[in-house]
């Protein structure tokens, strides 16, 4: 197995202390938190004490944060309930604007309520991979339910001027949702200052376990169940909590938060190693003039095939990942990067390298060497291919 | 009697221990194989891969199943609204928009229904008979031409009794309904073919059978081929019908945890039908007892029994040395009387007096034997405080007195 | 649900559990509550020549906060005259054991109880 590993907007180790806060919920503590008795009385405390702890690390209250089974249910959530809630509420069924380089858990969902009257249209971007504002305000000229835009996009780590986006859709009145998941833990994420009215957020993203997910709300927003039954999370959202995924997901909030200077500081100083040595080996970086997050590069070189590049990294022990690993279709081109206008050709090249806080400058330095390598070989072949 | 002490558990129909076995299983997949099973591009992932696929493989053989019907979810609760509400808008168009269910349902099933109610369907809640079973008769009348769905589930999470499954799905296959069960409850104490059932969505979670919270499945039949619309959509994962990140470490656990029930539950139930047997008989030596739902067609863990005469909340505190529950732990808290129990037709003092002890596989003989114990004791006290009581034992015939409305 | 320990003390430890005669002249009874609603309180007071309740008694179906309440009346009310009984409030029992909110009413169904006891012995002595 590879043993340097830089996927970590995939999926990321928990760390010890997570798994520490977690194990007792895998063993002797494993009330139901709905059970009125001391072992679901102490279930239901470990739970809230996780509440806490997420909603500090977004700075919300603890009544604002819905756990859910990940991110993907709690975008879910938000597309679905936020347009049902309207539809209670009787509101007419406007569009709902995603940007084009969302993940597939936010477009998907909005695509789907075509099938009940709504209308999903997408909001182009630039090719940094930043939400075009001219184009959204164009957009909002019709009448609009819901914005949803990602804080940071998984693949090129591209950051969005959320506030910008927020003052727009508001003058409109239109509910504003941010899937947070990639920025949570790898840059400062106040939920107040952004100013949207829900966000999510997943734990195995953060040093957390797979399995947990939230979705915070602003009091305002009127949500329907995507889950019904026994009305835990205030009814939000029905189903046993996974004690311990929350437990340890509340734990990574926490430790993410103490950790988010150093975090920044190292990976940044990764990044730029990383991204100057790219630039000298003639890659192309994707949404190299955004605002980025300080651990994510997205790149690809010409003539050279991302998978083929990936399996060859891996061989030679790094852990990198072609197009998005979040999702599990591949073989086809990102469509980030063609939404940035990226050629066909060079977006199948495309290698994404997601740092964490453990890897270190030596990792780099090796994966450099291995790069050249490859690449080189690769080129050879490609060259007699050509 | 003595306080201070862990109390005992006898809850295990509200959730598990996880097994030790099965915990052991699930922590190398939190710290070293902690890969993403979708990332293709390198070991990590096809590590991850591999676990999940080998513990769909084990979910499949204790019941029945090909692996490839098998989809995961986060529990039964997400099970029962993917496959009730994924069924009936994908066959709505074609069959019809009315449901069939039971009043007794969990409400993971119940609420789901109630939200196609707001939709537009119409649904049948089924009233069981007075033991809890829904007669074949009754199953029968409640169909329509245009009834698209059926959920029953296989055991009850209150009172334990087991519906008759085959009967119900063979009723369905001739009317073109399709038949979901939610079997939650079920796994480990009952034996499940889905070979042979006639049964087309089946719901299944891991922390009622010692595995881990927040994992369960759908079992989704290919032959015939059963569909369902998905109601999370996202990067595709479980050939589409259900996206998300899969939770290696809960998936390894739940499959550990139905790999050991498929091997030992057989002789795991007959002990803890013993055990069963020693706490009725106990329990039973208190006048004015009611055993609530069927003592046959039930599983061996469960006894839910209505002590006459004393109030539950009360009662709950005065055995608060073991923990059971009045009602369903799975709903939410509330002073309700169970549901469940006013549709068997029990009068609602005697749904306010009912404990539900449900046995499992840490529990020992001593456990019970103190259980019997500290039940008389304080049923005693209770009654000695009871003004009910005191007219009943003065032969008034309660049900005759003008209450003043409260 | 979090009991206070007063409520815990009564509930362990009622006072005054039982049962007067409530064909007795100078005794008045009430009881208060259905069984259908969980709860059922019987309150009997004795009182003197003099207007002043020498004992009092209850039993209770209901859960702890009802048997607490009840168990606490009894014991304000030894001592008192009718007219001090009658004037003890659900809001005093309340806060003497400190109750949620959701268990407010069982300190109502007490003051009920009172109620319906001075009730029952005025109209006994009334005639
Ligand atoms: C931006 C983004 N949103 C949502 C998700 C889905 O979250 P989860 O894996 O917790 O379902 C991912 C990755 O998987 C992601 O990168
Ligand atoms: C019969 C039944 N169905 C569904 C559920 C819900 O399952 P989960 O907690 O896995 O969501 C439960 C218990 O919680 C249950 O007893
Ligand atoms: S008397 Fe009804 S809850 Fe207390």
């Amino acid at each position: 197995m590879a043993n340097v590993y830089f996927d970590h907007n995939s999926t990321t180790a928990i760390k010890s202390e997570v798994l520490n806060a977690m194990l007792p919920f895998m063993q002797s503590q494993h009330g139901n938190p709905t059970s009125r008795h001391v072992f679901g009385r102490n279930a239901r405390d470990a739970v809230e004490t996780a509440r806490a702890q997420v909603a500090q690390a977004v700075g919300v209250q603890a009544s604002q944060v819905v756990f859910t089974s990940g991110g993907t249910e709690a975008n879910n959530f938000a597309v679905h309930g936020i347009t049902a809630g309207l539809v209670r509420n009787g509101f007419e069924k406007g569009q709902i604007l995603t940007s084009a380089i969302e993940h597939p858990c936010v477009s998907k969902p909005a695509q789907a309520l075509q099938a009940n009257g709504w209308q999903a249209k997408s909001i182009p971007v630039d090719e940094n991979c930043r939400a075009k504002m001219d184009a959204l305000e164009a957009l909002l000229h019709a009448p609009s339910s819901l914005v949803s835009v990602m804080m940071a996009n998984n693949e090129t780590g591209a950051l969005q001027d959320l506030p910008q986006i927020v003052a727009l859709a508001r003058a409109k009145k239109v509910t504003v949702h941010t899937d947070a998941v990639q920025a949570l833990g790898k840059v400062a994420v106040d939920f107040n200052e952004l100013g949207v009215n829900a966000m999510t957020i997943s734990s195995h993203k953060i040093g957390g376990p797979q399995g947990a997910g939230a979705l915070v709300l602003d009091k305002r927003v009127d949500i329907e169940p995507l889950l019904y039954g026994g009305g835990q999370e205030l009814g939000l959202r029905s189903g046993t909590e996974n004690v311990a995924a929350i437990v340890g997901f509340g734990a990574a909030c926490e430790l993410a938060m103490q950790n988010l200077q150093k975090y920044r500081q190292k990976t940044t100083a990764l990044q730029a190693k990383l991204d100057a040595a790219l630039r000298a080996m003639g890659a192309n970086v994707f949404a190299e003039d955004a605002n980025r997050l300080p651990n994510t590069t997205f790149f690809a070189f010409e003539h050279i095939e991302g998978e083929t590049l990936v399996t060859a990294l891996d061989k030679a022990g790094f852990a990198v990942a072609s197009g998005s690993a979040c999702s599990s279709n591949s073989g086809e081109p990102s469509h980030v990067l063609l939404a940035m206008g990226v050629a066909e050709d060079i977006a199948r090249g495309a290698v994404r390298v997601s740092f964490g806080s453990t890897n270190t400058a030596q990792e780099v330095d090796g994966f450099l060497i291995a790069l050249q390598q490859e690449v080189a070989r690769l080129k050879q072949y490609s060259a007699i291919a050509a | 009697m003595t306080t201070g002490r862990k109390p005992i558990y006898l809850d295990y129909s509200a959730t598990t221990p996880v097994d030790p076995r099965v915990a052991a299983k699930m922590i190398p997949y939190l710290t070293e194989d902690f890969g993403n099973p979708a990332s293709r591009s390198h070991a990590y992932g096809w590590v991850a891969e591999e676990a999940v696929e080998n513990a769909r493989s084990e979910v499949a053989k204790l019941v029945g199943a090909d692996p490839r019907e098998i989809v995961w979810t986060s529990g039964a609760t997400e099970s029962n609204n993917l496959a009730i509400k994924g069924a009936a808008h994908f066959y709505a168009p074609s069959k019809g928009k009315h449901i069939i269910t039971v009043a007794t349902e969990h409400k993971a099933v119940i609420d789901p229904v109630r939200e196609l109610e707001r939709e537009g369907f119409e649904a049948t809640f089924l009233e069981p008979d007075a033991n809890g079973l829904v007669s074949l008769e009754k199953f029968k009348a409640a169909i329509r031409p245009d009834t698209v769905l059926a959920s029953v589930m296989f055991v009850n999470n209150e009172i334990g009794v087991i519906q008759d499954i085959e009967g119900i799905g063979n009723i369905c296959r001739e009317n073109n309904i399709i038949f979901h069960v939610d079997a939650a409850q079920a796994t480990g104490k009952v034996k499940i073919d889905l070979e042979k059932l006639p049964v087309d969505l089946m719901s299944f979670s891991a922390h009622k059978t010692y595995g881990p919270k927040g994992i369960g499945a759908l079992f989704v039949r290919r032959k015939p081929r059963v569909r369902i619309e998905a109601q999370m959509h996202g990067g595709g994962h479980e050939r589409g019908m259900r996206s998300g990140t899969l939770p290696t470490h809960q998936i390894v656990g739940m499959g550990e945890a139905f790999r050991i029930a498929r091997e030992e539950m057989d002789t795991e139930n007959e002990r803890i039908r013993m055990l069963r047997d020693r706490l009725l008989k106990g329990l039973s030596e208190i006048e004015e007892t009611y055993v609530n739902g069927d003592l046959v067609h039930r599983v061996p863990h469960n006894l839910n029994m209505s002590f006459n005469y004393v109030e539950g909340e009360s009662l709950m505190m005065a055995v608060k040395d073991i923990a059971v529950s009045s009602g369903s732990a799975c709903t939410s808290a509330s002073l309700e009387p169970s549901y469940v129990l006013r549709a068997l037709g029990r009068s609602d003092e005697l749904a306010h007096s009912s404990i539900r002890f449900s046995i499992g596989r840490y529990t020992t003989e001593e456990d019970v034997d103190y259980t019997i114990r500290l039940m008389k004791e304080k049923i005693a006290k209770l009654r000695e405080l009871s003004p009910l009581w005191e007219m009943y034992k003065d032969g008034v015939d309660i049900s005759k007195v003008q209450w003043a409305a409260h | 649900m979090a009991y206070s320990d007063k409520v815990l003390d009564h509930y362990e430890n009622p006072r005054n559990v039982g049962t007067l005669d409530k064909n007795d002249p100078t005794v008045g009874t009430g009881m208060v509550g259905a069984p259908a609603c969980g709860d059922v309180m019987k309150l009997q007071i004795k009182v003197n020549d003099a207007g002043i309740i020498e004992d009092a008694k209850f039993k209770t179906y209901g859960c702890g906060s009802a048997i607490a309440s009840s168990s606490l009346v009894t014991e304000w009310l030894k001592g008192r005259t009718i007219d001090e009984a009658y004037a003890i409030k659900n809001s005093d029992i309340a806060e003497e054991l400190a109750l949620p909110p959701v268990k407010i009413h069982c300190s109502v169904l007490a003051e009920d109880a009172i109620k319906a006891a001075v009730a029952d012995l005025k109209a006994k002595q009334g005639k």
